[in-house]
């Protein structure tokens, strides 16, 4: 029941970087700023590697943007991809865009799935996964989890979260959703969309990173895929949010009720 | 025409309340653009909740079917495309709850539009509508200009009021369900977290857990009921295990904007304070001095959350 595989590995800030807004608005201060996958699709890689490992198939990375992110791609080649594809683009994009590009890379691979992670931590839109899912009718299960916590057993033991029917046509996705959990039956082909508590991603090993340097990485231009690369969302402008000013330290509790309810008036 | 519509959400015969702020975000557009207000009511035997949404002014479209019991996004989104075709709507919304931003790409996608997630309010002039959106973990504010004819988007709810009945009711307009052929996308089950608490974005007060509680959320949970207040936690507390997801505050959790917000036994990272910097004050409960929760509390209280959390809560319960 082999399964192919496509998952997406955008290069992003790291979140651990400070990000500050050039003075006029144009952009991010991009000095001493690092760059790693985005760590939603570093669970979609981890994802799609336990599947194959429980169900054998093939892995194919996918990102876009310039040749910085063939780094990424390696990155994800590292933990055990199979082969990357990148579509070079340069300059700003959108889910619209992004989505055009990725149904470009399915109808070159076609996959029996594409997880990709439920949102960016640079623009937080939440839509790739989504969008892709109506431009290629498929069905969607966004913001996948799984029951067991990311301390459990089961998560030591690396099994999937997602959970294959027996004759392969079907994908059981458990879904991270207000006021509960849903879970979710997809008919494959199917695009999933990962949250946090899916899984830990692994580590690349030394002798994972060195294999990761020998696959095969297939470059495609955009602009030579047919789609219509302008953006519809346009970031106009960038700000810095009113910062917040940090208050009092009290001495103890007795000071804190105090403080609450006789100057803040919130108790 | 520039109609706006916004999509309702409801669960267990209740309208979300989420809903209501959306449609006070979908009134103050229509009133730039000169639109009218419509509003889409999906699901199974929810033709009930139809007044209460007309009452806002607002005119609504219920498409009431067993095919749409679930909110599926692959067989919702084509007939909340239909309707916004049928009213002609230029803007298309709803509340960025885990519903809102499953549903509203896909229906985007089906448009033709471009949208902005999780907006906090409207700039530019007149007609040419901007959305002020947060990016990097709201360390960052956008202002994004959406080039399509139709334009989609998701509100936070904490931005906006919640909509208050109208001068006029609206009518109500019964929609004709085509039920969708070949959907691959099956229900399988719902299990609800059940609290007695007030829900997590909707409550006044917020007590919130980390990872200094070791697992035990007694003292946190003791303090919000002596408060009437909802709890929330941190991604570290959730990970663990200790804590349902749907109690996460943050970036990649809820985001909360209530008048107190107690955080105890939590660091701050940033995903969290994107998530409940926008409270009114806030409380830090913290053994380590340094935390970088001290930077943006109001009042910062050094100590260990398991003497200070229950002598707090004999303090509110000595108050009653």
């Amino acid at each position: 029941m082999a399964l192919k595989i496509v998952v997406t590995a955008k290069r992003v800030e790291d979140p651990e970087s400070k990000i500050r807004v050039k003075p006029d608005g144009s952009g991010i201060v991009t000095d001493g700023v690092n760059y790693k996958i985005n760590p939603f699709d570093e669970i979609a890689v981890e994802e799609a590697l336990r599947l194959k490992e429980r169900h054998g198939g093939e892995v194919v990375v996918a990102s876009i943007g310039g040749e910085r992110s063939q780094t990424e791609i390696r990155a994800a080649l590292a933990m055990g991809a199979d082969r990357g594809i990148l579509v070079r683009h340069d300059g700003p994009l959108d889910p619209v865009v992004v989505s055009a590009l990725l149904a470009k890379v399915v109808e070159q691979e076609k996959p029996d799935l594409v997880i990709l992670g439920k949102q960016s931590i640079d623009d937080d839109q939440n839509q790739a996964g989504q969008y892709l899912a109506e431009r290629l009718g498929w069905p969607q299960g966004t913001f996948a989890s799984k029951t067991e916590s990311l301390e459990s057993e089961a998560e030591q033991k690396k099994e999937p979260g997602l959970v294959l029917s027996a004759d392969g046509k079907a994908l059981t996705v458990v879904r991270e959703v207000d006021g509960g959990v849903e879970t979710l039956e997809l008919g494959l082909p199917a695009v999933v969309t990962t949250d946090l508590r899916l899984n830990k991603p692994r580590f690349a090993s030394l002798p994972g990173i060195m294999k990761a340097k020998k696959k095969p990485l297939q470059e495609l231009a955009a602009a030579s895929l047919g789609v219509d690369l302008a953006p519809q969302v346009v970031v106009k402008r960038l700000s810095e949010p009113p910062a917040r000013k940090g208050g009092v330290k009290v001495a103890d509790v007795e000071e804190l009720w105090k403080k609450l309810h006789d100057e803040a008036k919130v108790l | 025409m520039s109609n706006v519509l916004i999509v309702a959400e409801q669960g267990g015969g209740q309208l979300r309340k989420a809903t209501l702020h959306a449609i006070s975000a979908g009134r103050a557009l229509a009133a730039r653009t000169g639109g009218a207000l419509h509003v889409a009511l999906l699901g199974q035997g929810v033709r009930p909740l139809a007044d209460a949404l007309a009452a806002t002014g607002a005119e609504v479209h219920v498409a009431d079917a067993p095919a749409l019991e679930h909110p599926l996004a692959d067989a919702w989104a084509p007939v909340i495309a239909e309707i916004a075709k049928a009213c002609g709507a230029a803007y298309v919304g709803a509340a960025a709850t885990a519903q809102g931003k499953d549903l509203l790409p896909r229906v985007a996608a089906r448009l033709g539009a471009g949208m902005a997630t999780e907006v906090l309010g409207f700039g530019g002039d007149g007609a040419a509508v901007t959305f002020r959106r947060p990016m990097w973990a709201g360390n960052v504010l956008a202002e994004v200009e959406i080039a399509t004819p139709v334009k989609v988007f998701t509100v936070r709810a904490t931005e906006f009021p919640a909509a208050e009945p109208g001068a006029g009711k609206g009518a109500v307009h019964e929609v004709a369900v085509q039920v969708p052929a070949g959907l691959r996308t099956r229900h399988v089950a719902f299990r609800e977290v059940k609290s007695e608490r007030p829900e997590l974005t909707e409550a006044r007060v917020v007590v919130s857990g980390g990872r200094g509680t070791k697992g035990d959320f007694k003292p946190v949970e003791a303090l919000a009921d002596a408060l009437g207040a909802a709890v929330g936690a941190s991604r570290a507390a959730v990970d663990a295990g200790w804590v349902p997801n749907d109690w996460q505050v943050g970036q990649t959790g809820k985001v909360v904007a209530p008048d107190l917000y107690v955080a105890a036994g939590i660091s701050g990272a940033i995903q969290h304070l994107a998530g409940m910097k926008g409270s009114k004050v806030i409380v830090a409960v913290n053994k380590d001095p340094d935390a970088p929760v001290f930077q943006i509390a109001d009042y910062g209280l050094v100590a260990d959350l398991f003497q200070a959390l229950p002598a707090l809560t004999e303090k509110v319960k000595a108050s009653k």
